[in-house]
């Protein structure tokens, strides 16, 4: 560290926040559950999945609610695509762990582009996240109701 | 020493975008920036002559390396203006029909050629010509058999690249130029990838108009060349850019007498270390691919196996996002057909050109080797890409559906 950046060094840096890298190199929550066909029976569990392969983007989102007090517990989170994409999926479990459902929902796309400025090509990267959120909980809320 | 001694950081592993100037090449350069600086269009002093001097011992280096005669060389910025200068100048010289009519003539084309090739033929198309775009077959090599079911009695062009630039493969050449001289139609390659590292012979192998450039071969940046066929047929250009009249016409302009010094050396080294260059990067590719698929499951080498460049692969590995990959390789510097580093949102319009699955083709990797490359970068490169692909493949969901038996194809994904 230490002296003023290189042109390249300044672009590399711009795509990637220290935030995104940090968050790259050791993503939070990363896992499941359970198996896909596990976590369908489970009523407890609301996933999202969104993105597709060819857009070169998926996320897989997951939480786990506490029937009593409405509370998301804990979340999990698995990601194919660019570390952007990586960095807002691990982003959005941390925020979401204590939250109510209510809570969650409020998660804003923008909050995140915030949080990791994130440059305008990787938008759709939080755009996504907040998608994975809203399905998650959506999710959730058909099975319990 | 160790075999598993470090090598120096960062690798580069993408000499197919660009190679480092050969120290050789460099030296001979120097003494044009200074005391040999004069303008080869100078007849009538000592300046002048040391200038064109230079530019004739080059042009005779050029012209070796592709079995041309020195006359046939026209020396350009590189490829880019070389494809311009041979694809435009050639269809508004055999055009069937004056400017600003339709049906002046039929180019044909394939569409995984490079963009330097395809936007000039979307011009002409623009401009009154009719341009057939060919898809290629699955091993992405161009056959006769596949121009010859598109030629027309009004074809005047065929341009086809000798060797792809994302995915290394050749294309029949030879035989596609023996097609067009026996229908009496210009051919033209574009040799950017091809020359200096493989045998070429232009009169033997058919070609009329062939594009080369400086930077690929370890020449200098900015400095390349157009074959142009001055016998049976004798081919004919309409310049692009007009001024002093150099180049016999075909590209006015002084000189870039230091990179074509630079070029004439280049493509010298290349004719004499071309075969041992070849194949100790086979030996080493063939090594590197063999280590990726021995360790992993689901990898996919794009592109025919035999018949391609020796110092290229392009790899693909099923359910990691080519993007991140890099990410997690940043000190091996080479390219990946993944969406975000192009800029566009699209995966590589090549491999999608070979019928790639889009999942496949966001996970590729283009890895080019050259003339410095050493078995310890090739290794440690190696032992990096496995250690990368594990851990985003630890989290990749898509990984887990395929563990879990799920096809990832019949999933109804939400495009976005």
């Amino acid at each position: 560290m230490g002296g003023p950046l290189s042109p390249a060094e300044e672009r590399y840096t711009m795509a990637y926040s220290e935030k995104v890298i940090e968050h790259y190199e050791k993503p939070r929550n990363v896992g499941t559950f359970g198996t896909q066909k596990e976590i369908k029976e489970r009523a407890d569990i609301g996933v999202g999945l969104v993105g597709a392969p060819e857009c070169g983007d998926v996320m897989q989102l997951q939480i786990k609610v506490n029937d009593d007090t409405g509370l998301i517990e804990d979340a999990k989170f698995k990601c194919f695509g660019c570390g952007s994409a990586i960095a807002s999926s691990s982003l959005a479990t941390e925020w979401l762990k204590g939250r109510t459902l209510d809570e969650g929902m409020e998660i804003k796309n923008t909050e995140i582009v915030e949080e990791l400025s994130l440059p305008p090509v990787k938008i759709h990267c939080s755009v996504l996240a907040e998608d994975a959120i809203k399905s998650a909980i959506a999710d959730y809320k058909q099975k319990n109701t | 020493m160790s075999s598993k001694e470090h090598p120096k950081l960062p690798i580069y592993l993408d000499h197919a975008a660009t190679t480092p100037c050969d120290p050789r090449v460099v030296e001979d350069m120097l003494p044009y920036f200074t005391e040999k600086f004069g303008n080869p269009g100078s007849r009538n002093h000592s300046f002048g002559w040391a200038a064109e001097d230079g530019v004739t011992t080059a042009r005779q280096q050029v012209a070796s390396l592709i079995g041309a005669d020195a006359k046939e060389i026209i020396f350009t910025s590189g490829s880019t203006e070389s494809n311009n200068l041979a694809i435009k100048g050639a269809a508004n010289m055999y055009a069937k029909n004056p400017a600003g009519s339709k049906h002046r003539g039929h180019i044909i084309s394939v569409i995984h050629e490079h963009k330097a090739v395809l936007d000039p033929c979307k011009r002409l198309e623009k401009e009154g010509f009719d341009v057939t775009l060919l898809e290629p077959p699955a091993d992405g090599v161009v056959t006769r058999e596949l121009i010859e079911s598109a030629l027309r009695a009004d074809t005047i062009l065929v341009t086809v690249m000798w060797a792809n630039n994302e995915i290394g493969t050749i294309n029949e050449i030879p035989e596609i130029g023996d097609l067009c001289h026996s229908k009496g139609i210009i051919f033209h390659t574009d040799a950017t990838q091809w020359v200096g590292k493989m045998p070429t012979n232009v009169k033997t192998d058919n070609v009329d108009l062939l594009s080369l450039s400086g930077h690929k071969i370890y020449g200098p940046k900015g400095v390349g060349a157009l074959y142009v066929r001055r016998r049976r047929p004798r081919v004919r250009l309409i310049a692009l850019q007009e001024g002093g009249g150099q180049e016999r016409g075909f590209r006015s302009g002084t000189l870039n007498v230091s990179g074509i010094v630079g070029l004439g050396k280049a493509c010298e080294l290349c004719q004499q270390e071309m075969d041992t260059d070849c194949q100790r990067l086979a030996t080493l590719r063939d090594k590197l691919e063999s280590t990726l698929t021995n360790a992993l499951d689901v990898v996919q080498i794009n592109g025919h196996r035999d018949k391609r460049l020796a110092h290229l692969t392009n790899i693909s590995f099923g359910f990691v996002e080519g993007e991140s990959l890099m990410m997690a390789l940043k000190e091996i510097a080479m390219s990946s057909g993944s969406a975000c580093t192009s800029a566009s949102l699209e995966p590589s319009y090549v491999l999608k050109a070979l019928g790639v699955g889009d999942d496949l083709a966001h996970s590729s990797l283009r890895i080019s080797m050259g003339r410095w490359t050493t078995q310890a970068e090739i290794d440690y490169a190696g032992e990096k890409i496995i250690e990368a692909v594990t851990k985003l493949r630890e989290l990749s969901p898509l990984f887990d559906m395929h563990n879990e038996g799920i096809d990832i194809t019949k999933i109804e994904w939400a495009a976005h």
